[in-house]
């Protein structure tokens, strides 16, 4: 049966013509050694515009055998639906990419076994492919990461029964913690996310676990959450705790998800050499600035983030990122992160192209995002993008703080308040400037502190004299 | 199962949209009563068939001419209501006053009898105050939501929208504005046409013979067209605040943050946009293995892909509701779902809110069918092709017709209205069956879904039987520059045909405005039209009709002769 749609888009190209064929490769890349002919069925380029196609539907399933020439995939372009064929005989081994999904043209989308027997060997090929491509580590570290898949299981099941009782109380009808009760969106996004429920804890009606519950856990654990403890831990003592939970005094709380992925973040930052180097910007010109445009909508947050990226732009080694410790990335584009402060936790934001948007879109774009963030309704891409973070404390007072480098970028800046400070003048007269501290963590690993002297002091010369920051 | 019920009722010469395949089910009482067509959708049409009669079927009108003796009466009858026979008060008694009602009345009096329509609650019946019209309202306003939401779509029209919100109470009141303005353009046509309008509950004591309230009144003809309730299975108990049907849902009194929809098919679906638009999350409950039985699959499966896929949706197949408990005391509502199959008690849920989008059970009772020894069947009006009442005996009723959602043959509003005209076209003496294959039917999410005649599966069925080729067309909106030009590119329509003569079987549309669309296919087949002739029609470019042109233009038909025209396919 053929799901080719009698489109008249292309209507004079022959049938053969318009079906396109899957480019399995026969030799693997990457490091799977594998000796069996197991093939990998790519997303093929239907058109010369395709950049990403949705599986429309699977003709095959698993197991079926396949003769060459066969429909195995009906896959959606940006034209129209078509039948993809079959380029080997052999047996549809497993589908990476299941119906309705997207994928990227050249990923792999399926994998063909030869015979029936590779069937099984394939599947666990898929195993390690999919972890090593979605987490970015080697196959060594494969059992690792199988490993923590398990384990939350069984810690769930060898839990005291004091938490047992914890979670019949947070939801009376999750049966002593034995059935997750989430909101149809929650379960959604936790498995587009990849998140195991059972560890969620619930905010919602009767303890329900809804979408920002899934979203808070998802942050918490994917690599942006680094921010999330930096300014989580140094938000505390500022005492705009948000609602202050009924705690029992002396009772020792297991850490939840979220507590959990920070905690880990925050071992790992360990491992990355830091080092901090600090800079007094005066700033009555971006004050005086501020006051003018801010009846336009700008927001100080637009203002500081458009400053750092022009002064990126200027020093690109600031915003790279070292992730194995043998190479470093040039980051394609400065996306700043910014971190917010929300009920239950910290987010950090990402305006992306900070550099080429102009100043009046990226403050509406900041709204925007602040909104969502407070409906906790910010997509990954919003908030795991950013290549260079920017911690504001001074709307407490702080005048100085000190960020952790969240894991994954070169460098983190702490803005401390812009306060009426008394300076000498090079001709020898006192007078009183606002001055803020700005501090900046970074990788040592590739930023050495010239780079970061430079930085700060092209980002000096661009808040003191500002007028670039309109353009 | 739904659909076996006006399977079990309708003559075998009709064609029912059933699925045969629906098993035991039927048997329990919590069947999800889930007729794909049971939301039904309205048309203020005053002649649907007035040139559908063939020559042949005509019968010689001499009955007619002795009852209307003066033939300056027919067009007096065309500006007021007719005089009445002799012996009775009226020519026509209609009982109910929906959508089905209405349509026959109109007809009536434009064919010069003397009518009466006897209305015990609201005039509009459940289409205009409970259903296709208030929902309509609704719909338009999830339309708009869901675009102003979606950040994709507008910024690739260069828009930029800041967050969007609604306010509850304005959007319920933009639905109950429009069925009251709908419910006054209804009574107000048929006061001007001289319609008597009774008010009271309508019942037949015998032959010919109706009372409501305390007054009994005689008719020639008389039809019942008093509609359908919500269907609530038993175990469910509905409180209208937490545990609601469409009728409480249209009043939009809360939007819960998480509503479990008890069936999804036309009712549950559309629900399922308002809700979803208006920012709550949706759990589906369906007693059939696939989401939207009823539908074409493939309409169905793409359907899915994109209405229920990608929203904050999930659903449980193969399961029944058994037991549902409105939200007391703090505690959720909560729902027992038990295997369809097994029984067994598959899982529970517990939500803010149950909408009950089971199907609709007839409105039957205390209508003093026993007078005239007339036994229902699941509550609905055994009736032959031609809507003429059958006995317990199996007999014909002389002079009682029912139409609409009570005799179950297609429960839609433009059904009962067109039924209402082919009674009243036969009570004036002009044979008429009506051909339920050509009416179209529409389900108004975003896209819309709409569909005519037969799915592909009743077609091969039907084409094995009777030993014919059938061929398919598909045409995507991707390759249509008008709904390009609207970013709306999703969507297919596909048709259904016998290549040897070119006989429309089937024409299914998911896409931007399905429903307007429709209508080509199913003229033509209530036509009679060949693909080989309507092929050559020209549309307008650019508009989203092409779809339809490009679906006729790719059918493969082997018959180049035209057939003659217009020859009615009648059921």
């Amino acid at each position: 049966m053929s799901h080719l749609l009698q489109s008249t888009f292309i209507p004079t190209t022959p049938t053969t013509l318009r079906r396109c064929s899957v480019f399995p490769t026969t030799h693997l890349r990457k490091t799977h050694v594998v000796e069996s002919k197991i093939r990998e069925i790519f997303m093929p380029a239907l058109s010369s515009t395709m950049t990403e196609g949705k599986i429309v539907s699977w003709v095959k399933s698993e197991g079926d055998k396949l003769a060459k020439g066969e429909s195995v995939v009906v896959v959606e372009s940006d034209k129209a639906d078509m039948d993809v064929e079959s380029f080997y005989d052999g047996y549809l081994a497993n589908i990476i990419v299941p119906e309705g999904s997207s994928a990227s043209v050249g990923s792999t989308i399926a994998l063909l076994a030869e015979s029936e027997d590779e069937i099984s060997l394939a599947k666990s090929k898929t195993l390690t492919t999919v972890s090593s491509s979605s987490q970015e580590t080697p196959p060594a570290t494969v059992t690792e990461e199988v490993s923590p898949v398990v384990s939350p299981v069984a810690a769930a099941v060898s839990l005291s029964s004091d938490a047992v009782k914890i979670a019949s109380a947070i939801h009376p009808a999750s049966e002593g913690g034995k059935r997750v009760v989430a909101s149809p969106y929650a379960k959604k996004l936790a498995k587009e996310l990849g998140l195991d429920l059972r560890g969620v804890v619930g905010s919602g009606p009767n303890g329900r676990i809804v979408a920002k519950d899934v979203e808070a856990a998802a942050a918490a654990a994917s690599d942006g959450a680094a921010p999330i403890g930096v300014a989580a831990a140094a938000l505390k003592p500022s005492g705009s705790a948000p609602a202050a939970p009924v705690v029992d005094l002396g009772t020792t709380v297991p850490f939840t998800t979220m507590q959990n992925a920070v905690s880990r973040n925050m071992v790992e930052s360990l491992a990355v050499p830091t080092f901090r180097v600090g800079y007094t910007i005066t700033t009555n010109a971006l004050d005086s600035l501020y006051k003018k445009i801010k009846s336009k909508g700008v927001t100080m947050t637009a203002l500081l983030a458009k400053a750092t990226a022009l002064a990126l732009a200027k020093h690109p080694v600031v915003n790279s990122s070292c992730r194995g410790g043998k190479s470093f990335t040039y980051n394609s584009s400065i996306n700043i992160a910014v971190a917010v402060a929300i009920d239950g936790g910290l987010i950090t934001p990402v305006l992306q192209d900070a550099d080429k948007v102009d100043l009046y879109s990226l403050s509406r774009k900041w709204k925007e995002l602040v909104d969502k963030a407070r409906a906790k309704q910010l997509q990954p891409h919003e908030y795991t993008t950013g290549t260079f973070t920017l911690s504001n404390l001074g709307m407490f007072g702080v005048d100085r703080f000190d960020a952790i480098l969240p894991p994954g970028t070169g460098a983190i800046m702490a803005v401390g308040a812009s306060l009426p400070t008394l300076v000498g003048s090079k001709d020898g007269r006192i007078g009183v400037k606002n001055q803020m501290q700005v501090n900046v963590t970074a990788d040592h690993r590739v930023i050495y502190g010239a780079d970061l002297a430079s930085f700060l002091q092209t980002l000096a010369q661009i808040i003191e004299d500002p007028k670039d920051l309109t353009l | 199962m739904q659909f076996s019920i006006s399977l079990s009722l309708s003559s075998p010469s009709t064609i029912c949209r059933s699925d045969s395949s629906s098993p035991a089910a039927a048997s329990n009482g919590n069947v999800n009563l889930l007729n794909p067509r049971s939301l039904r959708f309205c048309g203020l049409r005053r002649e649907a068939f007035g040139l559908n009669s063939s020559i042949s079927m005509r019968r010689i009108e001499s009955s007619s001419v002795t009852r209307r003796p003066c033939s300056n009466r027919i067009l007096a009858s065309l500006s007021g209501n007719g005089a009445p026979s002799k012996e009775f008060d009226y020519d026509l008694v209609i009982i109910g006053a929906g959508v089905g009602g209405h349509g026959a009345a109109l007809h009536a009096v434009e064919k010069g009898l003397k009518t009466a329509i006897i209305e015990g609650d609201v005039v509009g019946g459940t289409c205009v105050n409970r259903g296709c019209v208030p929902s309509k309202a609704l719909l338009a306003v999830s339309g708009r939501m869901r675009e102003l939401q979606n950040e994709h779509h507008m910024k690739s029209f260069g828009l930029q929208v800041a967050a969007a919100g609604y306010d509850r109470q304005a959007v319920a009141d933009h639905a109950n504005n429009l069925a009251s303005k709908i419910r006054s353009n209804l009574t107000n046509s048929m006061k001007s046409l001289g319609v008597d309008i009774l008010t009271g509950f309508g019942s037949i004591l015998g032959p010919q013979k109706v009372k409501y309230g305390d007054t009994v009144i005689t008719a020639k003809d008389i039809i019942i067209a008093t509609g359908s309730v919500p269907m609530v299975p038993k175990g469910i108990e509905v409180d209208g605040k937490t545990v609601i049907t469409s009728d409480h849902a249209l009043k939009l009194e809360f939007i819960p943050q998480w509503i479990a929809i008890v069936g999804s098919g036309y009712i549950g679906l559309e629900f399922s946009d308002v809700y979803t638009a208006l920012g709550s999350e949706v759990t589906f409950v369906e007693a059939l293995d696939q989401l939207m039985p009823g539908f074409d699959p493939e309409i169905g499966k793409l359907a899915q892909r994109v209405l229920i896929n990608p929203r904050k949706i999930d659903y449980h197949t193969g399961v029944f509701a058994s037991k549902i408990t409105p939200a007391k005391d703090g505690k959720p509502v909560t729902i027992e779902l038990i295997d369809a199959k097994t029984k067994e008690l598959k899982d529970t849920l517990e939500v803010d809110a149950a909408l009950i989008a089971t199907g609709r059970a007839p409105f039957t009772q205390g209508l003093g069918l026993e007078n005239i020894n007339v036994q229902t069947q699941r509550g609905f009006v055994p009736v032959d092709s031609r809507m003429r009442v059958i006995d317990a005996s199996g007999e014909l009723v002389p002079h009682l017709y029912c139409i609409g959602d009570a005799n179950g043959k297609m429960m839609l509003a433009h059904a009962a209205s067109a039924q209402g005209i082919s009674v009243v076209e036969q009570v004036t003496g002009k044979d008429h069956v009506l051909n339920h294959l050509s009416i179209p039917a529409a389900c108004f999410t975003h896209p819309e879904i709409s569909m005519v005649g037969l799915t592909e599966p009743q077609a091969r069925e039907k084409a094995e039987k009777e030993g014919f080729e059938i061929g398919v067309a598909k045409t995507s909106f991707k390759a249509n520059t008008k709904a390009l030009a609207e970013n709306e590119g999703e969507g297919i329509a596909k048709l259904i045909y016998r290549p040897d003569n070119g006989e429309i079987l089937g024409v299914h549309i998911f896409g931007m405005h399905a429903a307007d669309l429709i209508h080509e296919a199913s003229n033509a087949i209530a036509m009679g039209t060949r693909i080989q002739d309507i092929k050559y029609a020209v549309h307008a470019h650019p508009t989203l009709s092409e779809v339809i042109d490009e679906l006729f233009k790719a059918a493969k038909v082997k018959a180049n002769t035209s057939s003659p025209a217009a020859e009615p396919v009648a059921a």
